[in-house]
């Protein structure tokens, strides 16, 4: 029977790591990792013990990039603790995806150490190596708990008698361990991986000759005659006797490979930087090494060493990373753009605008090609925005170095270049966020477009001034916060009445294409589009700008908006509200004779200023930092995610090396202001504030109860449900905060604007943003534990901060369950936070945009909900509460009022 | 065969007080324990025994007993470890009981009694800080010692199997399977082992990280009765999923998926027919043995699903066990 015959009925050998790995006689051969092996790898051995576990991981992470399908993990040297290595190293490769994929071989010749491993693996690995060299007793009892902790094993040629270095000897141990472990243990034929001891050859030794030729023989007959059982072996062995002579080495290992899975062995330790390509070792060496292997002639060592004495040291070198500078100016522009390196960007501009007529051509020609390329990349999902982004620098940094040369060509001959379309963008009034925008400007600006950015809190008088004096041909609004959208209805009003045609793109976290289709559409004639994100904005914009497509695609928008406001006056009948008297009798039943409320710590004001980052920065949540830069998906599995996990994981290095640099420098200055007072509720659902002896009345929080029919059981919430009603000797209070993490902003960014770096601009106000958060988040777990103190037991970790495993909840004017932006008025004039450096504007956001406001409740059934839409009943009560005005109540209200 | 829906949901009805939560014995307990449901099996089996009942009046073949969370790991957020093999003890004892009582009334209908192993709260493979990956904040060898005692308390109490459920890390999974392994050689008895991941999301991988198939492979050593897929998901986008084992596994293949996915009030409103429909497209293909519900189902679910079911024939194993194949 041949060995093909055998391996046709072979069970397949399955293994995992995050990823299945199914070895079945098509699999020819499966190539193990091995530089992972402190025996093996001085380089591994030094970062070992130098406890530089980082650059060892990178070591494993080579080898897997480099096709190896399982990773040896070996740590057994004198001088180490193998036990803690084997764990702290298993560990760590169990957090790198791109590693963890791929099943583990755990290399010991330390059974604690094997054990210790077989703990860490949460998939099957293999064991290397049991053998029945410390007895039956032993090896069974070995064999046993392999197959508990659910892997496959390595059993060596090895008994108690020593290693097997004879064909017979090998064949009679192998034998003798495969009966054991399939008939006293039912160990899985298929998980058995035979290590038929692989030897020097060419040693000059007399009995070292025919060691090769036995190996291969043994695999023959093991795969012929131990059904389902695989056989493996460490082949940098064999070339030991030409240490230093990588050429022959790499031929043996080839040549000896070749020849062993001929004979069926189907595993292997091998680096496969250390192989020739069998068919490209030259005749004359493949011919002796062959000799050699096979023992063939009684002279082939000779032969061997003879010639190996003519090459040495003539391997082949690894390509070098910088090929790419070889190529032509234009394939360099090409390269650094697509892979936005920076770092020759002058020298290769210059060079090609000598090259070229103009330096005009230059711009039009390889940048703009190169430029395509991204815009077509990332339209087709194959790049990323930080890639976009850091594509984009190159670009706005090639291009200023050309300014200078470019003005001096105008002045000469008074012609200016072809003007690309031109797209303003402006965050509207009284909204500070701009993040998304300058993400759209970069987008556009990739794809050839040219953009006018007026920045933020810009008022429609100045939007519409700039749209006509620079004649662009299409203003693209943006904003984050609710009024901004009343905003943006402005501005088109505006449009309209000054005749414009111009089409009008609506972006950012607030707006929706249903707001877009009902609010703006109705009152501006020209287009109006609704641009969900970043990679949206270049085929609208396209579309709109195209004297092909512009009239079709206008009358399309138009059309499909029209219908959605058809169906949304639809909708808006089928709505069940009820009164608000109605909603009240339903509110959230809490039982207050029963529950009791602490004490504050504190009680009244208490300020946080310069806090440290550091600290801060241990709290923050990185799922929204990866949402800003368009790169879906949670924290941290999206490192490892199979799309856009490179990406994200340069992003999250370039975001902790600036973090960093800002915690270094000081460069952000974090201020806090916390208040925690006396507080009732009153019938209207509202919460009377005391000062610090509750004595005098201090202020008026209002609230919105939900008006929306309810389930059987649901209350109809509101968040001054959470707050005892006014009762004699039971107090009840109420905290309320005010954070920034932005102050300092503007002169770090300032640098990088000089820079032409959107990358780094887009990155530090995102950091800022992230900070802000996890500052509010620090002292929201401050004000439960410590200075509130209701919840000075709670010991949450990280994680469950961000899944708000916590008792009490801090919501923020402007969010879902207490939409009014107006009642950070009362907020900011208790805290003075305006002291801190944080502002409001006209339209209640929070500057510096990095800045987050709210209240604390503290109640144990307090939860998070969202309002929903509400009545003119409430609307008209709420207006008179608060002393304004219908109308005024009613446009701050706008996106939550059920009626038109 | 048809398993029974969520504990948790069930108990929710009851509204349920902190004062339900202890006995004489518990009245003094520091800490408060409202919310640690598994509890209830020594507070309140009158309600635990009451929704075991309504299961299986729904139509379930087999229940799960209250015990998700009973192990010293989890009961350890209510500092009460010592009580963990009482615990499961009881919620095995009420469970037998309930089933004896349905089995004697219909011996052609045998019920059972599955003893449910939760994932604990710690993952063995992962880390909880993210600025040291290679923490663990808890080891393979005390999720072993604590799984053992959690199914001593189950086997003792009388279940019929163990279900090792809602594995979110394969590592605790292969602690338990080790455990109960270790457990079975030193009681001299065996009862079968089903075993059932979760699928976190449309990467289709459980949260530690591997694929439905690199899971059936990491716990396919140990002597299962079925391997499945629960929670996190609804039953449509657990199909998929199931088609993976259906088409690799050497065992029978389970499912109990969620009503659905949760609204923005975290509160699961698939119906009962929505959810029994989703469930038919699994039988109409042969891909489980056994059906049932996780979050969000309740007996009204079972008694939809169980009526789809009985339209059906089971599974049939395409890939046979290793052993017999050689």
């Amino acid at each position: 029977m041949s060995v093909q015959e055998t391996t046709s009925k072979q069970v397949p050998l399955k293994l995992s790591g995050f990823e299945a790995v199914v070895i079945t006689p098509a699999s020819n051969f499966v190539n193990i990792g091995e530089r992972t092996n402190v025996t093996g790898s001085a380089k591994f051995l030094k970062l070992i013990k130098e406890d530089k576990f980082d650059q060892a991981l990178e070591v494993a992470l080579e080898q897997v990039r480099g096709g190896a399908q399982v990773i040896d993990v070996n740590m057994d040297e004198g001088m180490l603790d193998s036990k803690q290595a084997m764990i702290k190293y298993l560990n760590l490769m169990a957090s790198e995806p791109e590693i963890a994929a791929v099943p583990v071989m755990i290399d010991s010749s330390k059974w604690e150490v094997i054990e210790a491993g077989l703990k860490c693996l949460q998939g099957k690995g293999i064991v290397n190596s049991i053998s029945l060299k410390g007895g039956e007793e032993e090896f069974i009892r070995q064999a046993k708990l392999v197959k508990r902790y659910g892997a496959a094993t390595v059993v060596m040629a090895f008994d108690e008698h020593g290693q097997a270095d004879t064909y017979e000897r090998r064949i009679s141990i192998c034998k003798r361990a495969y009966d054991i472990l399939t008939q006293k243990i039912k160990f899985p034929p298929e998980d058995i991986i035979f290590d038929p001891n692989i030897f020097p050859v060419a040693t000059g030794i007399e009995e070292h000759r025919n060691y090769a030729v036995d190996f291969f023989k043994a695999a023959k007959w093991i795969r012929e005659n131990l059904p389902h059982a695989h056989v493996s072996g460490g082949v940098s062995n064999v070339s030991f006797s030409f240490r230093g002579n990588q050429l022959v080495r790499e031929a043996m290992h080839s040549a000896f490979l070749y020849h062993a899975i001929k004979n069926g062995m189907d595993m292997g330790i091998v680096n496969p930087t250390m192989l020739e390509v069998y068919d490209e070792i030259p005749k004359d060496l493949l011919e002796r090494v062959e000799d050699v292997l096979l023992n063939r002639r009684e002279d082939s060592t000779e032969r061997l060493l003879e010639f190996a004495e003519t090459v040495k040291g003539a391997a082949k070198k690894k390509e070098a990373d910088d090929e790419w500078r070889k190529g032509t100016v234009e394939e360099r522009l090409n390269h650094a753009l697509v892979k936005g390196i920076i770092d020759f960007i002058d020298a290769d501009t210059e060079e090609a605008r000598l090259k070229y007529e103009k330096p005009l051509h230059v711009i039009e020609g390889p940048l703009m090609n190169g430029m395509n390329i991204v815009g077509d990349l990332f339209g087709a999902g194959k790049m990323f925005l930080p890639q976009v982004v850091k594509s984009a620098r190159v670009m706005k940094k090639s291009v200023a170095y050309l300014t200078p040369f470019l003005e001096e060509e105008k002045k000469k001959s008074g012609m200016v270049g072809k003007p690309n379309a031109r797209i303003l963008l402006a965050t509207v009034k009284g909204d500070v966020h701009d993040i998304g925008k300058n993400i759209v400007g970069v987008v556009l600006s990739c794809n050839n477009y040219e953009v006018i950015d007026l920045g933020v809190m810009v008022p429609t008088e100045k939007i519409i001034e700039a749209a006509k004096r620079e004649k662009v041909d299409v203003v693209g609004l943006s904003g984050l916060i609710t009024p901004s959208l009343d905003e943006m209805v402005h501005v088109a009003k505006e449009m309209e009445h000054e005749k414009m045609k111009l089409p009008l793109l609506i972006g950012g976290a607030t707006t929706s294409r249903i707001h877009t289709a009902v609010k703006i559409d109705p009152v501006y004639s020209g287009p109006v589009v609704h641009v969900l994100d970043a990679s949206r904005s270049v085929p609208v914009a396209s579309e709109l700008i195209s004297p092909n497509t512009r009239e079709s695609f206008q009358q399309k928008m138009k059309s499909e908006y029209q219908a959605m406001r058809k169906d949304h006056e639809g909708r808006q009948q089928l709505k069940n509200y009820i009164p608000l008297a109605e909603a009240r009798k339903n509110k959230v039943n809490i039982d207050w004779n029963s529950s009791e409320v602490l004490a504050p710590k504190i009680i009244g004001k208490k300020t946080l200023e310069n806090y440290s980052l550091e600290e801060i920065a241990k709290y923050i949540d990185w799922t929204p930092f990866f949402q800003t830069w368009m790169l879906a998906g949670r924290y941290p599995k999206i490192l490892e995610d199979e799309v856009v996990g490179h990406e994200a994981k340069k992003l999250f290095n370039d975001a902790q090396q600036m973090l960093a640099q800002i915690i270094r420098n000081k460069s952000l200055q974090a201020n806090g202001v916390i208040a925690i007072y006396p507080c009732h509720s009153t019938a209207t659902d509202d919460v009377v504030l005391h000062n610090e002896n509750g004595q005098k009345e201090i202020g008026t929080l209002h609230f919105l109860r939900q008006q929306n029919k309810k389930a059987e059981g649901l209350p109809n919430f509101c968040l001054s449900d959470l707050i005892r009603p006014a009762t004699k000797d039971k107090a009840d209070y109420i905290g309320m905060f005010a954070v920034t993490a932005g102050i300092g902003l503007e002169n770090l960014i300032e640098k990088f604007k000089a820079d032409h770096d959107d990358y780094s601009e887009i990155m530090a106000k995102a950091l800022a943003d992230r900070l802000a958060e996890a500052f509010a988040e620090l002292l929201h777990q401050k004000v439960r534990t410590e200075y509130w103190g209701y919840a000075h037991n709670e010991n949450a970790s990280a994680e469950e901060l961000i899944e708000e495993k916590y008792q009490g909840i801090r919501p923020a004017p402007g969010y879902p369950a207490c939409p009014d932006h107006t009642e950070k008025r009362t907020i900011f004039d208790l805290l003075k936070a305006e002291e801190l450096g944080i502002k409001l504007t006209e339209s209640f956001a929070m500057y510096p945009a990095s800045s987050v406001s709210g209240y604390y409740f503290s109640h144990p059934q307090s939860k998070y909900f969202g309002l929903g839409k509400i009545e003119k009943d409430q609307v008209e009560e709420y207006a008179s509460r608060k002393g304004a005005t219908l109308a005024e109540t009613e446009r701050w209200l706008a996106p939550n009022l059920s009626y038109n | 065969m048809v398993l029974d829906g969520a504990m948790g949901t069930m108990i929710q009805r009851y509204k349920l007080e902190e004062k339900d939560f202890r006995n004489d014995r518990l009245k003094d307990h520091p800490y408060p324990l409202k919310g640690n449901n598994d509890l209830l099996s020594i507070t309140r089996p009158d309600v635990i025994k009451a929704i075991h009942r309504q299961y299986f009046e729904a139509g379930a073949d087999i229940i799960e007993t209250n015990t998700f969370g009973s192990t010293t790991v989890a009961q350890a957020d209510y500092h009460l470890e010592s009580w963990v093999y009482e615990i499961n003890f009881q919620g095995a004892k009420i469970a037998r009981e309930v089933a004896d009582e349905f089995t004697k009334n219909e011996p052609q209908k045998p019920r059972f009694v599955a003893g449910s192993m939760g994932p604990t709260t710690k993952l063995a493979s992962m880390s909880p800080d993210v600025n040291n990956p290679g923490y663990r904040a808890i080891t393979f060898d005390q999720l072993v010692v604590a799984f053992k005692e959690q199914a001593k308390g189950l086997i003792d109490g009388g279940v019929d199997l163990l279900l090792i459920e809602t594995i979110t890390d394969t590592l605790n999974a292969k602690a338990a399977l080790f455990a109960i392994q270790e457990l079975f050689d030193e009681m001299g008895k065996q009862i079968p082992i089903m075993i059932s991941g979760t699928i976190t999301d449309a990467s289709g991988r459980i949260l530690s990280g591997q694929t439905t198939e690199a899971f059936l492979i990491s716990v396919s050593h140990a002597p299962l009765l079925t391997i499945g897929l629960n929670c996190a998901l609804g039953a449509s986008a657990l199909r998929p999923y199931l088609q993976i084992l259906d088409e690799k596994a050497p065992f029978f293949v389970s499912a109990h998926p969620n009503a659905g996915l949760p609204n923005e009030f975290g509160q699961y409103d698939q119906g009962p027919q929505d959810m029994a429909d989703q469930v038919e497209e699994y039988l109409k293909e042969g891909l489980v043995n056994i059906v049932g519900g996780c979050c969000g189902s309740t007996p009204d679910h079972i008694r939809k699903i169980a009526e789809a079911a009985k339209k059906y024939k089971p599974r049939v194993i395409h890939s046979a066990p290793v052993e017999e194949s050689i």
